[in-house]
């Protein structure tokens, strides 16, 4: 007997929560204690009282267990609403990323030359390395870490997708 | 306003929420919680035997009164002890709010004495829960977690206390109600849907309603609804498990049980229809068995009060979310208010005659040995007059209960059906004892599960509570030893139940009666002995040893492919159907 893999999809979704103690446990432990996938979550207080965090979970899994996930999600008590993001029409997807490379010559020369295509900042400079700073999608940021492995890269930060939906409406 | 300790006010919200019974085990890290209690003998506090008995008790007094079962236990192995019990509740929809005690909140994380991560360990086996840090949060904290556990799709909510907490002082007014009520689930069913379901219902040919434990937990009421709702439609009933009693087994719209023990008219009935009306199930693997094989032709309508489990295994037509009995209610208005009056279903009736006609439940005759059917059916005959509240372990002995005890009424059936506890029987007896002194409360046993909680013998006799425990000793793990008969070629790797005690000497130890059947001539005789017997009754019955349960789905199999019998048993499975529970 051998285990099947199903088609997936990507999706992101924004979570309300109460910013209480224990509410990222909850939620990441949802998602392991039902197998479900978590590709990047990232979460903030964002009302004026501190009082709610949004989380933007970006998962992936065939379209029957993003469904799960979401009513899963939902039944949470410290949970006030959950958005597919995906879903609902269009939307903004950034991710930032602290990305370090070291070298010399023709290398330097190189990822300079790239970063600017990109449009990355330098943040940090010495004689033999940069700091660069980029924001975009998470695959704009894939791209951009995959060339800088060819010019001398030496770690990456990433601080995992936030999203939003366009429009002058909430989602 | 007055300060009072952490403590008093833990147990003046428990009062002010009309707490009268708590099931407990009294530690190091909850002793101010029990010099409290000391001082408000009010409540009323059940010492078990062993934390997993005071959360299976919980579970019972819960689901006979429709009240909402309170534990409280010590920190670390108070805790662990009672997480099998809070995971019975979760799974099945059982109302229960768990207090635990913690070490002092400076001791947290530095591996104290006692201490366990009882939120960590907690998080996805109960509904919600709680660590309070500060004494003036419990009163909020303690009458949300009521809320919660009640409310919406019921559930355990545990809070745990760290001793400091309950040690220390904070202002407390009792009048305070719940603030910032966040927790608000939808009961009342979208009337365009209902109106929807009207009409499948007006279409339908061949409809099936399909029932589960949401109907007993949604009340009294919700079953006098679904009674008068099935009158309207005059269509077939089946029950899960867990809905026994919702529907009373009298009637002739009752099919029995359905799912891998039900009966064949109600699994065919399932596969046959060309609608399934689902209310408060959730399509449970032991109900659908093959996935892709389970009621292919029907249009499906779900009624749940949980999101979550609308589409979770099986897709369905027709979601409403909402509280199964008002959603009942208001499909019953509509239907009533649309002049809806039942088409009879001559033909689809039939069809379920032919299939009733198999007499799926019959069983061999046993001249020399007491058929386990039998002992079931003797019971039922000698109590059901009386109402009886009846609880089992978990294997053969449960699968035959459900199958020939006939249920009448809700809350009288206690059975842990989603996560299938040996053990629970007879703290759930307990339990529903307590909550109605003067019911006739029966635990239906097997000799292995018996076992697990046994020691609660002792508490039934503390508190002088007449229940009866009735075992069907077959000398095996029944229930393990049919799958391995029908899986493993008959090879009993550790299923049969060796050095069994003297059930009938263990029984006198703790100042009960005990009884041991084991003639079929002495059946009727002993079951009239243990009813006419004051005080805690345990009848050893041997019964035929290698009897075993059917009708029955084998794992992975269709509702079409059912064994009745015996010689229907092939003895191999391929890896497949091996790889399913
Ligand atoms: C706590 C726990 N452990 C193991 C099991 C697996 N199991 C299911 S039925 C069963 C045998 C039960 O034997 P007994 O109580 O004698 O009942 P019988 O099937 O013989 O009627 C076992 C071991 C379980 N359900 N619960
Ligand atoms: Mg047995």
């Amino acid at each position: 007997m051998h285990i099947k893999d199903e088609i997936v999809e990507r999706h992101v979704l924004a979570v309300l929560v109460d910013n209480e103690a224990g509410i990222l446990a909850r939620i990441a432990g949802m998602f392991t204690s039902r197998g479900y996938n978590i590709e990047s979550l990232t979460v903030a207080d964002i009302s004026e009282d501190h009082a709610i965090s949004r989380i933007t979970i970006a998962t992936n899994g065939p379209p029957h267990v993003i469904e799960q996930i979401i009513a899963q999600l939902d039944r949470l008590v410290p949970v006030h609403s959950v958005r597919d993001l995906t879903e609902s029409g269009p939307h903004v997807q950034r991710e930032l990323a602290l990305v370090k490379v070291a070298g010399k010559g023709e290398n330097r020369i190189e990822a300079m030359r790239l970063a600017d295509a990109y449009r990355a900042r330098i943040v940090d400079a010495s004689t033999e390395s940069f700091i660069f700073e980029i924001t975009g999608t998470p695959g704009k940021i894939e791209t951009f870490v995959a060339l800088m492995r060819e010019v001398g890269l030496v770690e990456v930060g990433r601080t995992g997708v936030v999203a939003i939906s366009r429009g002058p409406d909430a989602a | 306003m007055a300060e009072k300790s952490g403590a008093d006010i833990l147990v003046e919200t428990l009062l002010s929420l009309g707490v009268d019974t708590v099931f407990g085990y009294p530690g190091g890290a909850v002793l101010p919680i029990y010099d409290a209690l000391y001082q408000h003998p009010t409540i009323k506090h059940i010492l078990v035997r062993h934390e997993q008995a005071a959360t299976h008790a919980a579970e019972g007094y819960a689901r006979s009164t429709g009240k909402p079962g309170v534990v409280l236990v010590t920190s670390g192995p108070g805790a662990t002890n009672a997480v099998t019990g809070i995971t019975d509740a979760l799974m099945d929809s059982i109302p229960m709010v768990v207090i635990t005690g913690q070490v002092a909140t400076n001791l947290i994380g530095t591996d104290a004495f006692q201490e366990a991560d009882t939120i960590g360990i907690t998080r996805h086996c109960t509904k919600h829960n709680y660590l309070v840090k500060n004494p003036s949060d419990l009163a909020q904290v303690v009458q949300e977690a009521f809320h919660i556990a009640t409310q919406g799709r019921p559930g355990p909510v545990v809070i745990d206390i760290p001793k400091n907490v309950q040690v220390a002082a904070a202002e407390f007014s009792s009048h305070r109600g719940l603030e910032n009520n966040r927790y608000q689930p939808q009961t009342e069913g979208d009337y365009q849907v209902i109106n929807q379901a009207a009409e499948m219902i007006m279409a339908a040919k061949a409809p099936v309603f399909y029932t589960g434990g949401g109907i007993i937990n949604s009340g009294p009421e919700a079953s006098e609804t679904l009674i008068e709702l099935a009158q309207l439609v005059g269509c077939p009933v089946t029950s899960t498990l867990m809905g026994l009693g919702a529907f009373p087994a009298a009637s002739d719209q009752w099919l029995g049980m359905l799912g891998m023990h039900g009966t064949y008219e109600a699994n065919m009935a399932m596969n046959k229809a060309d609608l399934v009306i689902c209310l408060g199930a959730r399509f449970d693997d032991r109900i659908t068995g093959r996935i892709d094989a389970f009621s292919p032709n029907s249009k499906k309508i779900h009624v749940d009060i949980d999101r979550s489990s609308i589409n979770k295994t099986i897709r369905v037509d027709l979601p409403v979310v909402g509280d199964v009995g008002r959603v009942m209610e208001q499909l019953l208005a509509v239907l009533k208010g649309r002049r809806f009056s039942s088409p009879g279903y001559e033909e689809w009736w039939s069809r379920i005659a032919g299939w009733r006609a198999t007499n799926c439940l019959e069983y061999p005759e046993n001249k020399e040995e007491i058929m386990p059917q039998l002992a079931i059916r003797k019971l039922w005959e000698a109590t059901h007059e009386r109402d009886p509240i009846i609880t089992t372990e978990v294997g053969q002995h449960q699968m035959w209960a459900a199958q020939h005890f006939d249920f009448e009424k809700p809350n009288k059936w206690l059975t842990s059906g989603g996560l299938g506890t040996m053990g629970y029987g007879l703290p759930a007896a307990i339990g529903a004892q307590l909550g109605d002194p003067d019911a006739l409360v029966i635990d239906i046993a097997g000799e292995a599960s018996i076992q697990m909680n046994i020691q609660e013998l002792g508490t039934a006799t503390q508190y002088r509570l007449p229940v009866k425990l009735f075992i069907l000793n077959n000398e095996y793990m029944g229930m393990v030893r049919q799958w391995q008969e029908l899986t493993y070629e008959s090879r009993y790797s550790n299923s049969y139940s060796d050095s069994l005690p003297d059930f009938v000497k263990l029984a006198e130890s703790y100042g009960w009666t005990g009884i041991l059947i084991e003639d079929p001539a002495d059946l009727e005789a002993g079951i009239e002995k243990m009813l006419a017997t004051d005080g805690p009754v345990l009848v050893d019955c041997r019964v035929a040893k290698l009897a075993n349960c059917f009708p029955m789905i084998p794992s992975g199999a269709a509702h079409t492919e059912m064994l009745l019998s015996p010689e229907d048993v092939k003895g191999t499975m391929d890896d497949q159907a091996k790889a399913l529970v």
